[in-house]
């Protein structure tokens, strides 16, 4: 067994600068904030065409007929394209299940499903045009939630599935069931000397990245395609992509363009096909750019939940056992459902050692927007009820909620409900023993010597209270989220790496497909690439198609898996140079032979620190390349009845403290402050890392207090695809996120790192929802949290 | 119709607008100018924010058309509408004297990486802070902080939140931009 939090001694490149632990600057930063990034929708290209798609406006509906002579009679349309346009018979795309279509046929199944595509040669035109085909639906009967989904007479979403998921699930429009079963619940629940129950709903959020959906098709002369795109995978992209198309996937080249942040919405396809099948059918380059309406449509969301929970413990704070129920509204089509439904469960009991387990999460088909990835995928909404349950549990036997959960925190060793045991730092009672101690931000800090500064207190420019009937309350929680992609997957990233001497200085150069979504990996490669192969100057490769699949950037597993294959690439390029060394200058000095040898500062040295030659004259006119596939170690699926099996990588944790101000009359919160404390294994870049944390923090925040995608009950409609209806927390409703950052090394992982993206997105909720209710007293047992909930108005 | 107007100290000149074209398009598919981004075309997220005569402004809620004759800022030109500033040219738009043209020389900039670019205080602020991520809002926070700094040169926290209030960004949680603007202020008020 390693030892418990002995960071990794790293010799290799401890002394060339800019390497890791560096907190260096983005090697992109310069150009973003002089306007020159380009990102997706700043693709341009002469003669390009605009694409427009054209959306169903119900959710369930037969599709009687389509017209499109009006459209295709507009001046500046060149095309108008739908189902029956397709050039083959692959006409499906999704990540796991391939139930999405293109373009829709027969039916539509959600409320802005595609049904037409358009170019024209100016937006307006082509926006215009789709306006102009005429679509007749004849409604069905919309599936909205479990009872609608699960009733002996339910409509069946998808008709004839035949996905491997149907011969597990107990109905058709169950999407994927996953139970976990360990030990005696029923003989547990006798020992229990507390029993607390709880039912939780957690509202639909959408990631609501700044970079709406976008790209541009070039047709290019062999009969193939050029995309420039925004995604998070371009490999998984063409898998889906080059069927449809009809073309072999060489002749469908992918070049990432600048990404606006991701958050997972960017994981299924949006309009990559579409805008392909356009350059195709003109033989023009055709640009697609949603604008924010489309994009609430365009990508799928952060599933809705119902949980129900019921906990049991001793008189003295021991947990007997937890079973719980998860139901997820997956949607009208698949995307990540099934592994999003193998999280929530693996993951369901949060943190904590409980020797019995009755766990069920599943997913279900239903008419409302399909939903998948997005930050923490199924840990969230788990977390959110599993840590309301602790307080309650806490209040029941009257214990302080932090020490209740740090006497049931898991350690180093413990097992998961699955029975995979946690072979890493596990410090879930020391980072909550970190948040509560740092120091407490100042009571009443609107209080000036000019009176009330209202921007500091709940309602604030609104002017709706100075101090009066406003409550402090405080609040914790604690999560865990997995890192990489999990139950068996072969989740491998490629990297190729390149050393030469460039203006007589010897410069290395990554190439990888990993998608920068704005989180830096290129940051951290270029730091790895000085420390393995001690240069200063790394030049990060556009990513594109043209070397290997880097996975996708989710899951918190990029700097982890593709930063592991840069650093596995750097390794065998340094000891090819080392090589070339050895045949060149090894007859000059023993040392090359005998001793173990770095590279450090452009030279190579002995671990003595004896220069034995620069790199530059072992490099010569030579170039050193390496391109090598690199993987974690293996997982294996969940078994389908009990859910046992070593399906994580890794585990995360980040705690949580909020001290939330509310004005109880109006309903009104002011979060004051959000304290994190967080295992980072060993932190590559230190600001990125607290950038991660603090940007984690706040995407929590906002579905605690104001984001929810509003979908009517009755039509499955999408009420405030906006950003004028749907909020984000602004820099107005984001506290201040002190963070205090532990490196526990993980011994499995490159340099002990753990994953970092995602953790501080799962305790932030619930951990804000404890201190509105440590203000009001009130039970508050669903996120978002509305003035209504507050008032009892609504 | 045909725009005349002034971006970042130039004259331009637009031809065939389509009257319900913004600010914005012109500015990124006529003038190829895509610095000010397009997030939300309604206001709400401050990404197109844009110098109106000097005012910060959405550049997706201004018709092409209002802006005929007057003078814009965007981020593409906040490097030199800074230098300028600090030169004591207040509008920005004094363009470049004949002395300074003769001495002018290429500059040394990586094109891929930008290194070597003049930048803003607050530009290289928001670099040093670790402020940009995805860096879609960026732009917009930029000329929106830049403003409030020219207003304001020691704003507290509360202001600079209020000032901000109107860019919406989805990747830092915000601690960053405040640390960056509390920086470019700070420098600022040392003169460095």
């Amino acid at each position: 067994m390693p030892t418990n939090g002995v960071p990794t001694k790293i010799t290799q490149g401890s002394g060339t600068k800019g390497g890791i632990g560096e907190s260096t600057l983005r090697p992109d930063g310069t150009l973003k904030v002089t306007g020159e990034f380009a990102y997706s929708s700043d693709m341009w290209h002469e003669d390009m065409l605009w694409g427009q798609i054209l959306r169903s406006t119900v959710a369930h509906a037969e599709i009687v007929s389509i017209d499109t002579s009006k459209a295709l009679a507009t001046p500046g349309v060149y095309a108008v394209m739908t189902y029956d346009d397709l050039p083959t018979d692959v006409k499906n795309y999704g990540l796991e299940i391939q139930d999405t279509p293109v373009l829709a046929h027969g039916k539509v199944r959600h409320h802005g499903e595609p049904v037409a595509i358009v170019a024209a040669d100016h937006p307006e035109t082509a926006r215009r045009a789709a306006a102009r085909i005429r679509v007749e639906y004849r409604d069905l009967p919309v599936v909205t939630d479990e009872a609608s989904a699960l009733a002996p007479d339910a409509v069946l979403v998808h008709e004839a599935r035949d996905d491997h998921h149907i011969g597990h699930v107990p109905h058709p429009n169950v999407v994927h069931r996953q139970p976990i079963v360990r030990g005696d619940v029923e003989a547990a629940r006798r020992r229990a000397d507390v029993i607390v129950e709880g039912e939780y709903t957690f509202g639909m959020q959408d990631q609501a990245f700044l970079g709406p959906e976008s790209g541009l098709a070039v047709p290019e002369e062999d009969g193939g395609v050029h995309l420039y795109i925004a995604t998070q995978w371009l490999h998984s992209d063409l898998r889906q992509m080059a069927p449809v198309l009809g073309l072999p996937e060489d002749k469908v080249r992918m070049t990432l363009a600048g990404v606006g942040g991701a958050f997972g919405g960017r994981e299924d396809l949006s309009m990559q096909i579409h805008a392909c099948l356009l350059a195709l059918r003109t033989g023009k380059p055709v640009k697609i750019v949603y604008n924010r309406f489309e994009s609430f449509f365009g990508h799928v969301h952060r599933h809705p939940a119902k949980l129900y929970y019921e906990h049991g413990a001793t008189r003295e704070g021991k947990l007997t056992h937890v079973k719980c129920r998860i139901v997820l509204d997956g949607g009208a089509y698949a995307s990540a459902s099934p592994a999003v439904v193998g999280n929530a469960s693996s993951l369901g009991i949060g943190p904590y050692v409980v020797d019995d387990v009755e766990i069920e999460a599943l997913a279900l088909y239903t008419n409302n927007p399909p939903c998948g990835a997005m930050r923490g995928f199924g840990a969230v909404q788990a977390c959110f009820a599993y840590e309301a349950q602790m307080d309650k549990l806490a209040e029941r036997l009257g214990m302080d909620p932090v020490e209740l959960r740090q006497l049931n925190a898991m350690e180093q060793g413990a097992l998961m409900p699955t029975g995979q045991p946690v072979d890493s730092p596990a410090p879930v009672a020391e980072l909550l023993r970190r948040v509560k101690a740092m120091p407490m931000p100042p009571e009443r800090q609107w209080e000036s010597s000019e009176g009330a500064d209202v921007r500091q207190l709940p309602g604030g420019l609104s002017n709706t209270t100075h101090g009066e009937g406003v409550v402090r309350g405080v609040g914790y929680a604690v999560g865990i989220k997995n890192v990489g992609f999990s139950e068996g997957f072969d989740d491998y990233s490629t990297a190729r790496v390149r050393m030469e001497v460039a203006g007589g200085e010897p410069v290395a150069t990554v190439h990888t497909a990993m998608a920068e979504v704005g989180q830096g990996g290129v940051t951290v490669h270029a730091q790895i690439a000085r420390t393995e192969l001690g240069v200063t100057q790394v030049t990060i490769h556009p990513a594109d198609t043209r070397v290997g699949s880097a996975g996708s950037t989710s899951a918190s597993r990029q700097t982890y898996v593709t930063g592991g294959a840069v650093r596995n690439a750097c390794e065998l390029v340094r000891e090819k140079v080392l090589e070339l060394g050895r045949r060149r200058f090894g007859s000059y000095h023993p040392a090359w032979a005998t001793a173990e040898l770095l590279l450090e500062g452009g030279k190579v040295v002995t671990d003595g620190g004896e220069v034995l030659a620069d790199l530059a004259d072992v490099l010569g006119d030579e170039a050193v390349e390496v391109e090598e596939e690199w993987r974690h170690r293996p997982t294996e699926p969940f078994d389908l009845r009990t859910g046992q099996g070593n399906g994580h990588v890794q585990y995360s944790f980040a705690a949580h403290r909020a001290v939330v101000e509310v004005d109880t009359e109006l309903g009104l919160v002011k979060v004051i402050e959000l304290a994190c404390a967080q295992d980072v294994g060993k932190a590559l870049n230190p600001l990125s890392v607290i950038g991660q944390i603090q940007g984690g923090t706040t995407q929590g925040l906002g579905v605690a207090v104001m984001e929810e995608i509003v979908v009517d009950p009755k039509t499955a409609k999408v009420r405030n695809p906006s950003f004028t209806d749907y909020l984000i927390p602004t820099i107005l409703d984001t506290p201040t996120i002190p963070v205090d950052v532990l490196e526990l090394a993980d011994d499995h992982a490159p340099y002990g790192l753990r994953g970092v993206g995602e953790a501080p997105t799962l305790s932030s909720t619930p951990a804000v929802l404890a201190a509105i209710r440590n203000a009001t007293g009130l039970e508050l047992n669903r996120t978002p949290v509305r003035p209504e909930h507050l008032t009892g108005t609504g | 119709m045909r725009l005349n107007f002034t971006v970042n100290g130039r004259p331009q000149e637009a031809d065939d607008v389509w009257e319900g074209e913004s600010l914005l398009y012109v500015l990124r598919e006529r003038l190829g100018l895509p610095g000010s981004k397009n997030a939300c075309e309604q206001g709400e997220c401050g990404s197109c924010t844009v110098r109106l005569d000097g005012v910060p402004v959405c550049s997706c809620l201004v018709a092409a058309g209002q802006a005929e004759g007057r003078e814009v800022v965007t981020v593409e030109g906040l490097a030199d509408f800074a230098r300028q500033r600090a030169e004591g040219c207040g509008t920005g738009a004094c363009g470049t004297s004949l002395q300074k043209a003769r001495r002018w020389e290429a500059r040394g900039t990586d094109s891929q990486t930008g290194e070597g670019t003049d930048l803003a205080p607050v530009q290289q602020a928001f670099l040093d802070a670790g402020a940009v991520q995805c860096g879609f809002c960026t732009p917009g926070l930029l000329v929106a902080a830049d403003e409030m700094l020219e207003r304001n040169p020691n704003p507290t926290d509360a202001d600079i939140r209020e000032a901000l209030s109107g860019n919406l960004c989805r990747c830092t949680g915000y601690e960053k931009i405040m640390d960056a603007v509390r920086l470019a202020a700070a420098r600022q008020s040392e003169g460095v």
